[in-house]
C-alpha cells in the first residue's frame, strides 16, 4: 500500500491512527476527576505535539541517517515562521501561501548554512551550525528589527490588510484554510468526558502524516541508503565513486525544509513570532527529542517530541497544592515530607525531571524509547518461548 | 598496452623524499606487484594513484587520461577501484546493502537523488549483487550485519564491492596483511579465480613474497622511493639488488 510495506506500513498506520485519534487518546480522564490535569487533549498542546513531531522527523533525516549533529535547526524554524507571518500580513490569511513560503525560505537559508557548515564534520560542524543559529537569533533580535519586529516579534494587527483577504474594518484577521478558521473547535461530550476536535489540530495532523510518509519513503530509498553510508564510512564512499558532499547537503536542506514547515505551521496556529524561537535552547530541544525517542528510527522522533512536550506542559502544571492533595492521605508530617521531596521535580522543576529521564535513557537505552519498546517486546517473547518450552517439557512427563 | 603509466613522479614530505623519479607502467590485463621494504614509498605511490595525494611533479595517466588533481570518487568513476589494508566497508549496513551502494554508484554516477523510489524495487541490481556474492561464496551471509563478520569475510565483501563495479584496474593494498597462512592461501585462490574470470588489471602492494610470487606477472621492487628493478617473478627471485634491498641491513 502507498509504496511501503511490512513493518513500515504498520508503523505508518500506527502514527496516522495516533495522530487522528489524539483528541480522544490524550483525554482519558473525566473532566472533574483528580486525574484531569494529566489530560493533554487540548488544541494548543496537541498542535505542539505534531508540529514538533514534524520538526523532529526532519531533524532525524539529517542526524539519524547521516550522523551530522546540527545544533542550529531552530534557525530554520524561525526563518519559516517569519516568512509565514509576512505572507499572512501581506498576501492572504489563508495558511497555504504562508506555509509554502516558510518551506521555501527555510530551504534557501539551509542551502547557505549547509554549504558552509558541511565543509567540516563532527563537533566543528555542530559548532558552525550553532554559530549560524545564534547569529540569526541576534540579528532578528536587533539589526533586522524592521523585518522581524525585534524583541516584540510580529503579530497580525488591526492595521494589516492582506491583499487577498477581505477583513471587515477594525477586525483582526484570523488564520484560515479556505474559510475554515484554525481556532474553530467542536466539543464532544460523553458523560463526564470531553473531547475537543480542533480544525487547526487536524490540519497539523494531516501535514504530519504526509511528512512522516515522505520520511519513510526517504529512509527506504537509494538516497536514504547513501545517507546511512555517509554515517557508516565516508572513506569507502569516496572510493566507491560517490561524492558524499551533495548527499549531506541534500539531507541538510530537506531537514531544513521540514523545520521551515514546522515554523510555518506554528504561525498558522498562533499568528505571532518572536526571535526566541531561534534561540539555541530551541535547537537543543529538537536534538533531545530525537535522541530521547531514538535517532535513526522512524517513529522515535515523533515519540520523543510528544514525550518532551507532554512533560513540559503537564508536569510543569503540578504545583505544591496539587502535591498536598496527592499526599493528603498521609499523616501531616509525612505529607509535608513527601511534598518537600517531590516539589523540586514538578512545576518549574519539570526540566529536572526531564533531565534525569534523559540521562537514564541515554545511559540505559542508547537507542532511545524505541529501544525500550523493543527490549520489552523481546522480554515478552522470551518469556512466552520459555513458557512454551516448559509446557512442552512437561507434556510428555504427564 | 600500458593501462597505467606513472612518469617521473616525485613526492616530498618536508625533508623526506618519499618518492623520487618513479617510473612505472602497468600492462593491461596483468597482475603487477609492487614490493619493497618498509618505508619504500609503496603506500605513498598508491595514494598518488587514487587521488588521495597529489605528486609534486610528474604525471599519472590511466588509460590515456591524467588522474592528477581529480578527487578519489572521480578516479573511481574512471575505473580504478581500491581495496584497503584493513577492510573498509559500510559496517552499519547489511552485506546486501553494501553491495547495492557500488551498483548505484556505477549506474547513477557520483550523485543522484533517488529519494522516493524504494531500494527493494531494484530487482535487476539485486540479482546482480547476488550473483557477485555467490562468486565470492557469501550469498548465505547477504542479510548479515557486515560489522559483525570476520575479517576474512569483510575482505571478501570489500573485494566483491570493488569488482561489481567492473573496474579496469584493481588496486590491492597488502590484501593479506595480518592473515593466517590458511586465509592467505584462500585469498590467493580467490584472486586467481577473479582474474581468470574477467579482463582486469590488478596492481598489488604486498610484503608477503609467497603471495607475490604466486600471483604476479611482473614485479617492481621499490626501495627508498625509487624503483630498483622491474622484471618477471623468476628473474626477481635471484636478483642481487633485490636481495640487498631486503636483506642488506639484516645480512
Amino acid at each position: 500500500m502507498l509504496g511501503i510495506k511490512g513493518k513500515d506500513l504498520t508503523v505508518f498506520l500506527l502514527v496516522a491512527a495516533l495522530a487522528l485519534l489524539a483528541p480522544f487518546l490524550l483525554n482519558p480522564f473525566p473532566v472533574d476527576s483528580a486525574m484531569a490535569q494529566f489530560n493533554a487533549g487540548y488544541p494548543d498542546l496537541m498542535q505542539r505535539f505534531v508540529i514538533f513531531g514534524i520538526f523532529a522527523i526532519g531533524f532525524n533525516i539529517l542526524f539519524g541517517l547521516t550522523g551530522y549533529l546540527s545544533f542550529g535547526h531552530a534557525a530554520f524554524l524561525g526563518v519559516g515562521s517569519y516568512a509565514a507571518i509576512w505572507m499572512m500580513k501581506l498576501l492572504s490569511l489563508n495558511i497555504i501561501p504562508g506555509i509554502v513560503m516558510a518551506i521555501v525560505f527555510a530551504g534557501l537559508f539551509s542551502v547557505v548554512v549547509g554549504y558552509i557548515s558541511l565543509r567540516r564534520s563532527g563537533i566543528y560542524f555542530s559548532i558552525l551550525t550553532l554559530a549560524f543559529a545564534q547569529m540569526s537569533y541576534a540579528l532578528a533580535y536587533s539589526v533586522l528589527t524592521p523585518l522581524t519586529g525585534g524583541e516584540t516579534g510580529l503579530q497580525i494587527k488591526q492595521t494589516d490588510t492582506p491583499l487577498l483577504s477581505n477583513i471587515p474594518e477594525g477586525e483582526i484577521g484570523r488564520a484560515n484554510l479556505f474559510g475554515l478558521e484554525m481556532s474553530d473547535s467542536s466539543i464532544l461530550r460523553f458523560a463526564n468526558w470531553e473531547f475537543t476536535m480542533n480544525v487547526g489540530y487536524y490540519v497539523c495532523a494531516a501535514v504530519m502524516i504526509v511528512a512522516f510518509y515522505l520520511a519513510i519513503r526517504i529512509f527506504r530509498s537509494p538516497f536514504g541508503m547513501m545517507l546511512r553510508a555517509v554515517k557508516s564510512n565516508q572513506q569507502r564512499m569516496n572510493y566507491t565513486g560517490l561524492n558524499s558532499r551533495p548527499y549531506t547537503l541534500a539531507a541538510f536542506v530537506i531537514s531544513g525544509m521540514y523545520a521551515g514547515l514546522a515554523g510555518g505551521l506554528m504561525v498558522a496556529m498562533d499568528t505571532q513570532v518572536g526571535p526566541e524561537r531561534m534561540f539555541w535552547t530551541a535547537s537543543g530541544e529538537v536534538v533531545l527529542m530525537t535522541i530521547l525517542g531514538g535517532a535513526g528510527t522512524l517513529i522515535g522522533p515523533v515519540l520523543g517530541a510528544g514525550f518532551i512536550k507532554y512533560m513540559e506542559n503537564i508536569v510543569s502544571k503540578i504545583n505544591s497544592t496539587v502535591l498536598h492533595e496527592w499526599f493528603a492521605f498521609l499523616p501531616d508530617g509525612m505529607e509535608d515530607f513527601m511534598v518537600t521531596i517531590f516539589y523540586p521535580f514538578v512545576g518549574k522543576g519539570w526540566s529536572l525531571t526531564l533531565g534525569l529521564m534523559f540521562m537514564a535513557v541515554v545511559i540505559f537505552l542508547p537507542g532511545g524509547l524505541v529501544e525500550g519498546g523493543q527490549r520489552l517486546k523481546r522480554l515478552f517473547r522470551r518469556k512466552k518461548a520459555e513458557d512454551d518450552q516448559s509446557s512442552a517439557a512437561k507434556t510428555p512427563a504427564e | 598496452m600500458a593501462i597505467l603509466e606513472v612518469k617521473d613522479v616525485n613526492k616530498r614530505f618536508g625533508g623526506l623524499q618519499a618518492l623520487g623519479n618513479v617510473n612505472l607502467s602497468v600492462q593491461d590485463n596483468t597482475v603487477h606487484a609492487i614490493i619493497g621494504p618498509n618505508g619504500a614509498g609503496k603506500s605513498t605511490l598508491l595514494n598518488c594513484l587514487v587521488g588521495k595525494l597529489i605528486p609534486d611533479t610528474g604525471s599519472v595517466m590511466f588509460d590515456g587520461q591524467s588522474v592528477l588533481g581529480r578527487k578519489p570518487y572521480e578516479i573511481c568513476q574512471m575505473g580504478i577501484s581500491r581495496v584497503f589494508q584493513t577492510p573498509e566497508i559500510f559496517g552499519d549496513l547489511t552485506v546486501m546493502e553494501n553491495m547495492m551502494i557500488p551498483l548505484f554508484a556505477k549506474r547513477d554516477g557520483a550523485f543522484r537523488m533517488h529519494a522516493i523510489e524504494a531500494v527493494s524495487s531494484e530487482k535487476g541490481l539485486r540479482e546482480e549483487a547476488e550473483k557477485m556474492l555467490d562468486e565470492v561464496n557469501m550469498l548465505d551471509k547477504r542479510n548479515m550485519h557486515s560489522a559483525s563478520m570476520s575479517r576474512g569475510d569483510k575482505r571478501r565483501l570489500e573485494m566483491a564491492m570493488c569488482l561489481i563495479q567492473k573496474p579496469r584496474l584493481l588496486l590491492l593494498d597488502e590484501p593479506t596483511a595480518g592473515m593466517a597462512r590458511a586465509d592467505t592461501n584462500n585469498t590467493i585462490d580467490l584472486l586467481k579465480e577473479i582474474k581468470a574470470k574477467r579482463d582486469i588489471t590488478i596492481a598489488i602492494i604486498e610484503h608477503d613474497m609467497h603471495v607475490v610470487f604466486s600471483l604476479a606477472d611482473r614485479i617492481t621492487v621499490l626501495a627508498q622511493g625509487t624503483p630498483l628493478v622491474e622484471d618477471t617473478p623468476e628473474n626477481i627471485k635471484g636478483h642481487p639488488k633485490v636481495k640487498e634491498a631486503y636483506l642488506g641491513e639484516a645480512a
